[in-house]
């Protein structure tokens, strides 16, 4: 998304901001980093000053970097006897919960992220928190600043488990009543814990451990090479001959 | 003194004027309305879960899905958000098909949106009237992916393929024949441009009946007027976007003011309301209908006269065709690759957005180099309108609930996701 004047907001955030954020641009896109303590005074400047104006609270989701980057099928190697099947690994339609993948290589695993969006200045920022404790993680809440983050923020409380302190009523919103465990968690296997039936024995709808079978049919892999780069400057001429 | 205590009810997930799946449980002083408390989530699936899951092509079909009355407005933000990350764009042709599907897809949904909510305020005939146009849009989301909803037409690099250049006809049956049909099958003469040219000749005048059938009807005003009024600054602050945000008068589309596709060569207006209120809101979409109406005439003159490819000529994104893989053994290759692995999409993050019909659409996606997406978000226009539920029916009568629920433009496809 085109953001008008990114360089310049760049360069605000800098001046008001100094140390408070780690500001990054990709894409024409601009990322903020922002330790939980700093938040609600980042918030409320953002909304609230000349020349930032983000009045709409456009999102907030969670992401678990449980497992960033890696991969069920090594391609760096070719060897003599080809490519393994692919059939080992952790990605998370593969795995039950019993044997659910508990290594973290990143040094903290969630984060909760924020999309705002000033229609004033035209122009986009997102915000990244990182929680600090990965056993119970938790930041504060916006709602205060911007009362639309309300039901994203039970989202995010709901599918990863981020609770967001301050935040007036925190409950499950997508899931069923009476849920256990936070899906959206890469620990959490895609085929669920458990599953439901009508049992015309006891005249109700059971819950029994699930029966499925995890599989997964395309592996997940990272190559690399050259393909991209490639795939950019042929579409770019492409793009010019039209 | 006799006791006095409020009453809760139940209101959904049953309810005809619910649109879909919602629960409120409503806190009532009589008929006024003390607190709602949506509950949302009966029709979750986890499609972002899902997503992550799979290549990234495989969940395409997933965001038709989402939001099912604005198709490939969904597919278009995901397709986006994938290109952003891997740096390509779609050919010009495509851009344009696109545009023009997003704007057939911008009508079908408000004329859902019109129909069902005028049956929840009591009007059945405006229902029946638009369901006449949104079949004969539909048959052009039929003609072009071989589906009347569920199209997974939008592909990264652009779309599965080129118009049809016939438009497909009515067989004589029991059920069309004689003076029927011929009237039926007269505009299928042609392509399909031929018969949208027809098509938007044809929808001011029917866009003027559903107006004369509400826009200056008493029982309608009654229940619309100075209904559920959101100051600007309130639209603001509850992440509103779309026609809920132009309704309170805030000139704010995505196509005008961060343009995509082909919208920054179309000439169009936004319709602003004035009051912020239901009534406001039905004009600005009632509007958004004749200036789509005006998008796609200009597209389709644009593509009648400019040929060319629809999807990058870039195997490592986009499939060879099926004439080439007989004879290539490099286009054979490619085209096993792309469907047993998929593509590798660079590592990186993007929040693209496109302004679907009933509001901004969102992906937020994450890649880690993978051919599967590390995270998907959608960012669903309705489960932000819905969130404001409560503090805006506060004070209200039971019956304008209803005409909120209306005006929300609700899919529980995408509030629930």
């Amino acid at each position: 998304m085109s953001v008008i004047n990114e360089t310049s907001l760049v360069e605000r955030l800098a001046a008001r901001f100094g140390d408070m954020l780690t500001v990054k641009v990709d894409r024409n896109e601009v990322t903020a980093e922002v330790a939980p303590r700093d938040l609600i005074a980042v918030a409320t400047a953002l909304r609230d000053e000349a020349g930032f104006r983000f009045t709409i609270p456009i999102d907030v989701c969670g992401v678990d970097y449980l497992s960033y980057g890696q991969t069920e099928w090594d391609t760096d190697t070719a060897q003599g006897d080809s490519f393994s099947r692919g059939v080992e690994g952790e990605a998370m339609g593969r795995f039950t919960w019993a044997d659910r993948p508990r290594k973290v290589e990143q040094p903290r695993r969630y984060a909760a992220v924020i999309h705002l969006l000033s229609i004033e200045l035209n122009q986009r920022i997102r915000l990244r928190i990182f929680c600090e404790d990965d056993a119970f993680p938790i930041v504060p809440s916006v709602t205060p600043v911007w009362p639309g983050t309300d039901w994203f923020e039970r989202e995010t409380f709901d599918l990863y488990g981020i609770i967001f302190d301050g935040h007036p009523d925190l409950r499950r919103i997508l899931t069923d009543y009476g849920f256990v465990g936070h899906p959206f968690r890469k620990d959490f296997p895609l085929i669920g814990n458990v599953e439901v039936r009508y049992d015309p024995e006891q005249k109700r709808v059971i819950y029994e451990p699930v029966s499925i079978e995890p599989r997964v049919l395309v592996p997940r892999t990272i190559r690399n090479d050259a393909d991209l780069d490639q795939a950019r400057a042929e579409s770019a001429d492409h793009w010019r001959e039209n | 003194m006799e006791e006095i205590r409020n009453y809760t009810m139940n209101f959904g997930p049953q309810h005809p004027a619910a649109h879909g799946v919602l629960r409120l449980v409503l806190e009532m002083d009589g008929e006024t309305i003390v607190r709602a408390d949506p509950h949302i989530g009966l029709l979750h699936r986890g499609t972002e879960k899902l997503a992550e899951s799979k290549p990234f092509n495989q969940s395409i079909g997933y965001m038709d899905r989402l939001d099912y009355v604005s198709m490939m407005c969904n597919e278009h933000a995901y397709v986006l958000a994938i290109e952003n990350l891997l740096g390509i764009q779609a050919p010009i042709r495509a851009q344009y098909i696109r545009t023009m599907f997003d704007e057939i897809t911008r009508i079908l949904n408000h004329l859902m949106w019109v129909g069902s909510n005028a049956l929840d305020l009591g009007a059945m005939a405006v229902f029946l009237y638009a369901f006449r146009e949104r079949e004969e849009l539909m048959d052009v989301y039929e003609a072009v992916s071989g589906a009347r909803m569920h199209a997974t037409y939008y592909r990264p690099g652009g779309v599965y393929r080129d118009l049809p250049d016939q438009m497909s006809k009515y067989r004589e049956s029991p059920w069309h024949k004689g003076a029927d049909l011929k009237r039926r099958n007269s505009w299928r003469e042609g392509s399909m441009l031929d018969y949208l040219t027809e098509f938007t000749n044809d929808f001011p005048a029917r866009v003027d009946e559903y107006e004369s059938l509400l826009t200056n009807n008493r029982i309608w005003k009654q229940r619309t007027v100075g209904i559920g009024v959101i100051p600007p600054e309130k639209a603001q602050a509850w992440g509103m976007t779309g026609a809920m945000l132009r309704g309170s008068g805030i000139a704010w589309d995505l196509r005008k003011k961060q343009p995509y596709a082909a919208y920054a060569n179309m000439e169009f207006d936004i319709p602003v309301g004035v009051n912020g209120d239901c009534y406001d809101r039905y004009l600005v979409r009632v509007e958004e209908m004749r200036q789509s109406n005006n998008i796609i005439k200009q597209c389709v003159a644009w593509l009648k006269a400019n040929p060319g490819p629809v999807m990058v000529q870039n195997y490592k994104v986009a499939p060879p065709s099926r004439e080439e893989m007989k004879s290539d053994m490099e286009a054979l290759i490619h085209h096993f690759k792309l469907f047993t692995e998929g593509y590798g999409v660079p590592a990186g993050e993007t929040y693209t957005a496109v302004e679907a019909p009933k509001g901004e659409f969102g992906c937020y996606l994450v890649s880690d180099g993978a051919n599967k997406p590390f995270r998907v978000h959608l960012r669903a226009p309705g489960f932000a309108h819905l969130s404001s539920m409560d503090a805006i029916v506060r004070g209200h009568m039971l019956a304008d609930v209803v005409a909120m629920i209306g005006t929300y433009d609700l899919v529980f496809g995408e509030v629930d996701r």
